[in-house]
């Protein structure tokens, strides 16, 4: 069976999605067709589907933006049984994208690990899922439970929960959590593409980049390249929150500008100060000059900012961005892994003086210690927890100079007693976890 | 202990962390460099040779 896919058009994904929980395999397969058959030689098709991804230019969608193509021939490169995982982790707290693929739409996720499977010649599949996303799991498991074309033989699909947490969705945790040890981002000095799970060859994608590349498997790279720019084809999930009519995931063109974005959510519900993009590891950028940025990890780029996994956050004028950072910066701190001393003692430094500076006790040079402190943070942790705090709070502190300034000499403002607008998700940090 | 026996280099944070400048190590400091890194007591600092192009 084969179904064709209207050119230049949105939604791909997200088509057929409904609120009222998964997708069926039967729909599924309404909606987008049985996988193309693979070849006899198992070399002949894991050939052309590297091909192809290659010739889309599919990028991963987890954050790093890292050619997909690139990564998964590496893998098959690499000596030994291969292992695929899925990540859908998700730790970002204004992130819901990953988790809504697993909730609604998971047979697509599990078609791209097959096919990511079938490029590299596993014998096994993970697919990681945050603990607390309960939904997700229960998804995940039925979608497995309806595949036929699991029970054939190889490879061996299985759902594995990780523990919640900012840094333990990072690659290295999740690795290290399958090996049996604790989910902490432990700098290992082979890459996982040479030895991963079960010191085996690792080809780790989110789970979003799986899904496009279960569409391209079926339509083709020149169908993924009607939508977007040269450099950055196809379209990609996003969640926007904040002060908008419909928070929520949406997917997009790659480089549409942040303006549609929030035409499509209903439009801005009052006067914007500043998005954030990216996520907590990611960067402040005023209203005004973020309206027109075309959403592209190239564009985002050149004015230091990144769309990480997929995140646009609104905040209004009516909210004090003082608060909200400090609170932000707390919780990166306590989301350390309690690894390595410049993340632990830095961030903690950085958010007492924050709420100092919130609070009005900072006195003078308490910004400039913030702003120090911040540019030490980079680099020198075993994973990249300090590096995206760190680009946080600078951002916060160019972007927010003024509120900032006016805070460190006079304390609270009248924004300041209303409900936080950033969530901060409580629960132990995964250095009290471990 | 790293930052004294070679200054040239290795400046600490508030905490009393090292950061470490990468510019490669002339052969003057190599003697230096090697003690620093013998005496870290969390084998945390190694020295690598560049390979010259």
């Amino acid at each position: 069976m084969s179904v064709s896919a209207p050119p230049g058009t949105l939604p791909r994904l997200l088509t057929g999605m409904t609120a009222s929980g998964p997708m069926t395999l039967e729909h599924h397969l309404e909606i987008h067709g049985a996988l193309p058959p693979f070849a006899r030689r198992r070399r002949d098709s894991a050939l052309a589907l590297v091909n192809e991804l290659e010739r889309s230019g599919l990028r991963g969608r987890g954050g790093a933006a890292f050619p997909t193509a690139t990564k998964v021939t590496a893998v098959a490169a690499a000596r030994g049984r291969a292992v695929v995982v899925a990540n859908g982790c998700e730790g970002e707290p204004v992130s819901f994208k990953d988790r809504l693929l697993l909730e609604r739409l998971p047979h697509l996720v599990i078609d791209g690990a097959l096919l990511a499977s079938h490029a590299v010649d596993a014998g096994e599949v993970i697919i990681a899922v945050d603990e607390h996303a309960t939904r997700a799991a229960r998804a995940t498991d039925k979608a497995l439970r309806e595949r036929a074309d699991l029970a054939r033989g190889a490879p061996r699909v299985r759902m594995v929960t990780v523990p919640s947490g900012y840094v333990t969705g990072q690659e290295a945790a999740i690795v290290n959590f399958l090996n049996g040890g604790p989910a902490m981002p432990t700098g290992a000095p082979t890459p996982i593409y040479l030895r991963g799970v079960k010191a085996r060859p690792t080809l780790m994608n989110n789970v979003e980049t799986l899904a496009h590349i279960a569409l391209i498997a079926r339509h083709g790279a020149a169908w993924f390249r009607t939508l977007g720019a040269y450099g950055e084809p196809g379209s990609t999930l996003v969640t926007l929150g904040g002060a908008v009519v419909q928070p929520g995931v949406f997917e997009i063109e790659m480089g549409a500008s942040i303006a549609s974005l929030i035409d499509a959510a209903g439009g801005a519900t009052e006067d914007l100060r500043a998005f954030l993009l990216g996520g907590y590891a990611g960067t402040w950028v005023p209203a005004d000059f973020g309206y027109q940025l075309p959403l592209t990890p190239e564009e985002l780029d050149r004015v230091g900012a990144s769309l990480g996994a997929g995140v646009v956050f609104a905040l209004p004028s009516s909210a004090c961005p003082v608060t909200e950072v400090a609170f932000v910066a707390r919780w990166l701190s306590s989301q350390s892994a309690g690894q390595c001393g410049p993340c632990v003692h830095g961030l903690h430094a950085i958010a007492t003086a924050l709420e100092q500076v919130r609070t009005g006790a900072g006195g003078e040079g308490t910004l400039a210690r913030i702003r120090r402190w911040a540019s030490m943070a980079s680099g020198r942790g075993a994973c990249a927890h300090p590096d995206g705090a760190a680009r946080f709070i600078t951002s916060a502190s160019e972007v927010f100079a003024a509120e900032l300034a006016e805070h460190a000499r006079r304390g609270p403002c009248a924004g300041c007693i209303q409900r936080q607008l950033l969530p901060t998700p409580v629960g132990p940090s995964t250095a009290r976890a471990a | 202990m790293c930052a004294e026996l070679l200054p040239e280099r290795i400046t600490l944070d508030d905490w009393g962390y090292p950061i470490l400048d990468g510019r490669p190590i002339p052969p003057e400091l190599e003697a230096h460099a090697r003690r620093a890194a013998d005496a870290c007591p969390t084998l945390a600092l190694t020295i690598e040779r560049v390979r010259r192009r």
